[in-house]
């Protein structure tokens, strides 16, 4: 305890509140609100209806939904893949090896996400390869953005786990691949199970490479948003982003289950 | 966590074809082998066409030969060097206010702790995952001219129009930075303070230092490596947001991600878009090298325990 004066306590929690709520607690309770608003000229939303989210359910919003669902299913998936497969390979090299690839696989944390949509838009705008204006295009920038994250978590789970494990079932006469398999993979569910909910979550929030990037056909919920939003269409907007977050929350929560059924086997 | 081992490993020489253990290993793949196809993927899908964007930016107009001339054209023209100079500031700028708000806030909930502090901690993370044009979405409904802080002015003086019109300033953008990418801040900070002996702290206290004494002589030099990581690394995120400076509409906010988005898509002027996107990388990626050093002496520091458990 640093400060033992109840009153500076309490005159210290105060302004920790005041500092606190309006950041981090009114955007949300702010958004919430505005997404069941008919009208807000006051302090508060003066009249009170659901037609936002009728709007936000509606054909087209729901296909940005669905869009967004499986841009980050398969962005996260090809993530998981190639991160886990970095993070393992990685893990057996020399040290000046390792730091390359960490170096490669982080580099794209660094570069501007805009930037790598500019990358991929000048890249396979032309043949052999045109994937500009195909949905395939959006997903790669998705799996590109997060496969980082992925490598990283990974990387993390690798160093913590204990190599006893392994060891002892490849003493055993485990094969490597049957070890990886049966024993270490096993361990990193856990690990593989946030992973996994943190680059869902990031691609499903992904708006600046899209913008660079997508398709008339293929729209993510984030466009969607900021559409609604730009030509006017707060309100709408604002429901579109509770509809963002609550299916994110949803997939976080569910991979979170996943996670702790994996910690009690 | 006992029962992890459930599956009992093979008999030694149990599976079909099972080769005895000293050829195995002959013909083992070297270890560098496997990590190729996932550098080749990502080599692929965003190394090839991050080298294409540095040799556009350096094509002529009529697409032949090499050229500085784009680079030229760019580095004297107003817009570009406003963006540069638009960007470096709000970039610092918002570093600077996510320190000292999240080493204000972490310190209340790692030391002056109250009921709900560690549910306060565990929001952070949540709060994470969010899109970063959410908070500006939001922001807009606090002070935007319609909002709950010019409805509670003009509700309270009668005022047909509220105090409150920064939105589309700098200022906006701001707020709009610094609310995002504090807890970035605050959480290596809180993971920092975890590890802060709290008898160093209740010594200090007993012999009769004041509290401001103890965080500026105890509680500070620990964080400080904490603190340096996560500032450079808001910093990186700062300088590469683009989703808050969008959402907010602001046409005279306009960083260096902004321009590429614009001179790329509403002037479809690629090449020009490509001559800043290197800029911005080369900015970005030092800054980032700078980061990942810190991190390391960071964790060398620290971590030596754990790396050796």
């Amino acid at each position: 305890m640093l400060v033992h004066s109840r009153g500076a306590r309490a005159a210290l929690h105060a302004v920790f509140f005041a500092l606190f709520l309006p950041v981090f607690a009114l955007p949300f309770a702010v958004v919430l609100a505005a997404s069941f608003a008919g009208n807000w000229s006051g302090a508060l939303p003066s009249s009170w209806t659901l037609d936002n989210y009728s709007a936000a359910v509606s054909g087209d919003s729901l296909q940005a939904l669905n869009t967004s669902l499986v841009t980050a299913a398969v962005a996260s998936a090809a993530a998981l893949i190639a991160g886990t497969w970095a993070a393992l390979a990685a893990q057996r090299l020399g040290r000046r090896a390792r730091t390359a690839v960490d170096a490669v696989f982080m580099l794209p944390v660094a570069v501007p996400s805009v930037v790598v949509g500019l990358a991929l838009l000048v890249a396979f705008s032309a043949p052999p390869l045109l994937l500009n204006g195909t949905r395939w295009i959006v997903m790669l920038a998705h799996a590109v953005l997060v496969t980082a994250f992925a490598y990283q978590s990974l990387t993390a789970a690798l160093a913590r786990l204990d190599p006893a494990y392994e060891q002892a079932a490849a003493g055993l006469g485990g094969r490597p691949g049957y070890v990886l398999w049966k024993v270490k993979l096993p361990l990193l569910l856990p690990s593989l199970g946030a992973a996994a909910g943190l680059c869902f979550a990031l691609s499903m929030g992904e708006l600046s490479a899209t913008m660079m990037l997508y398709p008339p056909d293929w729209l993510p919920l984030p466009v969607r948003i900021f559409a609604s939003t730009d030509r006017g269409a707060l309100y709408t907007g604002a429901a579109l982003a509770v509809l963002l977050m609550a299916a994110t929350l949803a997939a976080l929560v569910l991979l979170s289950r996943v996670r702790s059924r994996a910690e009690q086997r | 966590m006992t029962g992890v081992l459930a599956p009992p490993p093979a008999p030694p020489s149990g599976g079909p074809g099972a080769a005895p253990g000293g050829k195995e290993n002959r013909r083992a793949v070297p270890a560098w082998v496997w990590v190729l196809p996932p550098v080749a993927a990502l080599g692929f899908a965003f190394l090839y066409p991050l080298v294409l964007v540095v040799v556009e930016s350096f094509t002529a107009p009529d697409g032949s030969g090499f050229t500085l001339e784009v680079y030229a054209e760019t580095a004297s023209s107003e817009a570009f060097r406003r963006a540069l100079v638009t960007t470096v500031l709000l970039a610092v700028g918002a570093t600077a206010g996510c320190l000292l708000l999240g080493f204000f806030l972490s310190l209340v909930v790692a030391f002056v702790p109250f009921p709900g502090a560690r549910f306060a901690g565990r929001f952070i993370n949540v709060f994470l995952a969010f899109p970063s044009f959410l908070i500006t979405l939001s922001l807009v409904f606090v002070y935007g001219t319609a909002g709950l802080a010019n409805g509670l002015w003009t509700g309270a003086t009668g005022a047909p129009e509220g105090p409150f019109d920064f939105l589309t300033t700098p200022w906006g953008v701001l707020l709009a930075l610094i609310t995002y990418f504090t807890p970035f801040v605050m959480r290596p900070l809180l993971a920092a303070f975890s590890q802060t002996e709290t008898a160093q702290i209740e010594a200090a206290a007993s012999l009769g230092a004041r509290p401001l004494r103890i965080i500026g002589r105890v509680i500070l030099p620990d964080a400080l490596p904490a603190l340096a990581a996560g500032g450079s690394l808001v910093l990186v995120l700062c300088m590469n947001e683009f989703g808050i400076i969008l959402f907010t509409g602001a046409k005279d906010v306009v960083t260096l991600p902004m321009l590429v988005y614009t001179t790329a898509m509403l002037k479809s002027d690629y090449t020009a878009a490509c001559a800043v996107a290197v800029v911005n990388i080369a900015l970005s990626c030092a800054l980032y090298g700078l980061y990942r050093l810190v991190l390391a002496r960071t964790s060398a520091g620290r971590g030596g325990d754990r790396a050796g458990a």
